[in-house]
């Protein structure tokens, strides 16, 4: 521990004050005597004289100390005076004094409120900007593989397609099992009570057809494939993987974006198809156990109510929300810069920003469904 | 308190071996580091350098042999027992490993908050002297590692290094990918942290001009065996077609040219 002895003058507006250091000086013992120092330096003295020949360990921190302490008092206009340290401490604060004229610490940069609003909004509009330039920019690299189909990469579509789609098979197929078996359940009680117990077929048939399962789907893959599209992107960034590409003279967005829509095109509609069967599955399954419906019954009934565009206008929203999914995941990860943080909060803002988009669609495609009538 | 340390030596390695899965890194190492000295590591690519470093520090754990830090034994160390040996050293990594979510000026501050009862101001001026110390400009405080250069990202992870003025140093390639200038003002500031702060030095290091111009000892490693310990110009005589390949080499000549010359 570092000590301190004071010793002022007797006369009522001390002319001198003696201090004499002690103990080890030293960052883990500097903290007890770090607030006296402080108030020691608002004595009104004149005279100054340090005694550190008891000091027997100093080091960087206390010699930071020690040198503060000597400048705020020679700033209050004093004299001030050290005496008998060790030579090689001697050397220490002299390193000290002469590395201090560059070490004052910064001072932050405040931002006033209006500011704050002006750069976020300011930053939303660049988002916005870079999303559009990014969905052109694929747009382009699209339209340059149809002209020149053999530059297509198919092996990374097809792991593609391997990871985001068959992989998410059992996922997929459990949730979608279960909404349907949750719709039965809440109808079964609905519909019995108006003896209208065989329209079961149609609750859970229309509304996992047209609604449930491409939304099912599509959240189930922004959460599983899209973070994972940001994070992939992102980590390549901050390790100057993309750049590596580029100068090789591979179109990042040929390589790493394009494979990753088409492989979704492709994988998203299979899925939701999958989810709905899983989907009617469920429901047919409760239909039987609730409310006694036989599954051929339930199945007769299944056709009467659903007509092909009941399907189709379920399905033809998946390669959307497929777009959707894949653009928002790559954009995000390219959008990554610095370091492993940025990654996590990119992989966070796809997947929130890739649902509502979603979901934002869907809500777009009730609206021209009611508007055609189908 | 530095004095008692004096007679025993800061690193102790006897017997040591190391393996990663199958392949067998070090075979009967035995080394040691005197206090206040400057020890570097060389060797070629893959001779085991750096897993030397990393057994010593604790972040891998050899198969056998002993390792003795301030004569206590690393191997098998609790967490909880070893917190106050880590206080005593500071590691800066080959690519810094600086926090990327933090500024320069945190990454530093991070470690005196966490291991010392100082005021924030003084902690912010303990920082700012550190990174003047190890020749950062002040801005370069309030940058986030990213937005620095190779050379200052070097410099920030050794201000974090010797944050709690440690007694022991491990310096992992601390002049590899600098530019000359960069290069020989951490061979300066390695120097004047030794004979100023009397701080013990262990590098791992391919660098010749920074070997000759600061390190008082060097081990040669080869294929996890210890070729040769001794001074440069110890090792320089040594009559081993790799340590003449090494020091006689056109780059290795050149260096210890240059050497001369200062001298």
């Amino acid at each position: 521990m570092a000590q301190l002895e004071i010793k002022t003058d007797t006369a009522s507006v001390p002319t001198s004050v003696d201090v004499r250091c002690a103990g080890t000086w030293t960052v883990q013992g500097i903290a007890p005597i770090e607030q006296r120092l402080a108030a020691l330096v608002s004595t009104d003295a004149g005279q100054w004289v340090i005694d550190g020949s008891a000091i027997s360990a100093l080091d960087t921190a206390g010699a930071w100390l020690l040198h503060r302490t000597m400048r705020a008092v020679e700033q209050r206009g004093a004299t001030v005076r050290i005496s008998g340290l060790r030579p090689e401490f001697n050397t220490l604060l002299l390193l000290i004094a002469a590395r201090a004229a560059t070490a004052e610490p910064e001072a932050p940069v405040k931002i006033g409120l209006l500011a704050s609003i002006g750069q976020q909004a300011w930053r939303s509009l660049l988002g916005f900007s870079g999303m559009l330039a990014f969905i052109g920019e694929s747009a382009i690299a699209f339209l340059h593989s149809l002209v020149r189909p053999h530059r297509i990469r198919w092996r990374p579509i097809l792991h593609n397609l391997q990871t985001a789609g068959f992989e998410a098979l059992p996922i997929t197929g459990l949730l979608s099992f279960l909404m349907g078996v949750v719709i039965a359940y809440q109808g079964a009680d609905q519909l019995q009570r108006f003896g209208a117990n065989i329209f079961i077929a149609d609750l859970v048939g229309l509304s996992m057809l047209r609604e449930l399962s491409p939304l099912l789907t599509a959240i189930i893959v922004a959460g599983r494939s899209g973070s994972a599209y940001a994070a992939q992107i992102g980590t390549m960034k901050i390790n100057e993987e993309i750049d590596a590409l580029r100068t090789i003279g591979i179109g990042p967005q040929e390589l790493l974006v394009q494979p990753k829509i088409l492989a979704l095109l492709i994988a998203l509609p299979l899925l939701t198809v999958y989810a709905d069967v899983a989907g009617v599955l469920g429901g047919m399954l409760m239909a039987n156990s609730m409310l006694d419906i036989s599954y051929s019954v339930f199945l007769d009934r299944l056709e009467d109510a659903l007509s092909l565009s009941s399907f189709l206008t379920g399905i033809i929203k998946a390669p959307v929300f497929a777009v959707i999914i894949a653009l928002v995941g790559c954009y995000q990860g390219f959008q990554v810069s610095g370091g492993a943080d940025s990654v996590g909060r990119q992989t966070t803002v796809s997947v929130v920003q890739s649902i509502f988009l979603v979901i934002v669609a869907d809500a777009l495609f009730s609206v021209i469904f009611n508007w055609l009538d189908l | 308190m530095k004095k008692s340390q004096k007679s025993s030596p800061v690193i102790d390695i006897r017997a040591l071996h190391t393996r990663y899965g199958k392949a067998v890194v070090h075979e009967d190492v035995s080394l040691t580091v005197q206090p206040g000295e400057i020890f570097s590591l060389v060797g070629g690519s893959g001779c085991g350098k750096s897993t030397l470093l990393r057994a010593i520090i604790m972040l891998l754990q050899p198969v056998s042999g002993s390792i003795r830090v301030f004569g206590q034994e690393v191997i098998g160390l609790s967490d909880e027992k070893a917190l106050p040996l880590r206080r005593r050293w500071g590691v800066m990594f080959e690519r810094g490993a600086l926090f990327s979510s933090l500024t320069v000026a945190e990454n530093v501050a991070m470690v005196l908050h966490e291991h010392t009862s100082l005021s924030a101001a003084l902690i912010d001026e303990v920082v700012a002297l550190k990174i003047a110390l190890t020749g950062l400009p002040a801005d370069a405080g309030a940058k986030y590692p990213n937005e620095l250069s190779g050379g200052m990202r070097k410099r920030a992870a050794l201000a974090r290094a010797i944050a709690l003025d440690p007694e022991l140093l491990f310096l992992d390639e601390p002049t590899a990918g600098l530019d000359p200038l960069s290069a020989s003002g951490i061979d300066e500031l390695v120097k004047s942290l030794r004979d100023v702060l009397g701080l013990t030095i262990m590098m791992v290091t391919h660098d010749l001009d920074l070997l000759w111009r600061t390190a008082d000892r060097v081990a040669v490693l080869d294929k996890g065996q210890i070729l040769g310990i001794g001074s440069m110009t110890e090792l320089s005589k040594l009559d081993h077609p790799l340590v003449r390949e090494y020091f006689y080499g056109p780059r290795g000549r050149a260096a210890r040219e240059q050497a001369w010359k200062k001298k």
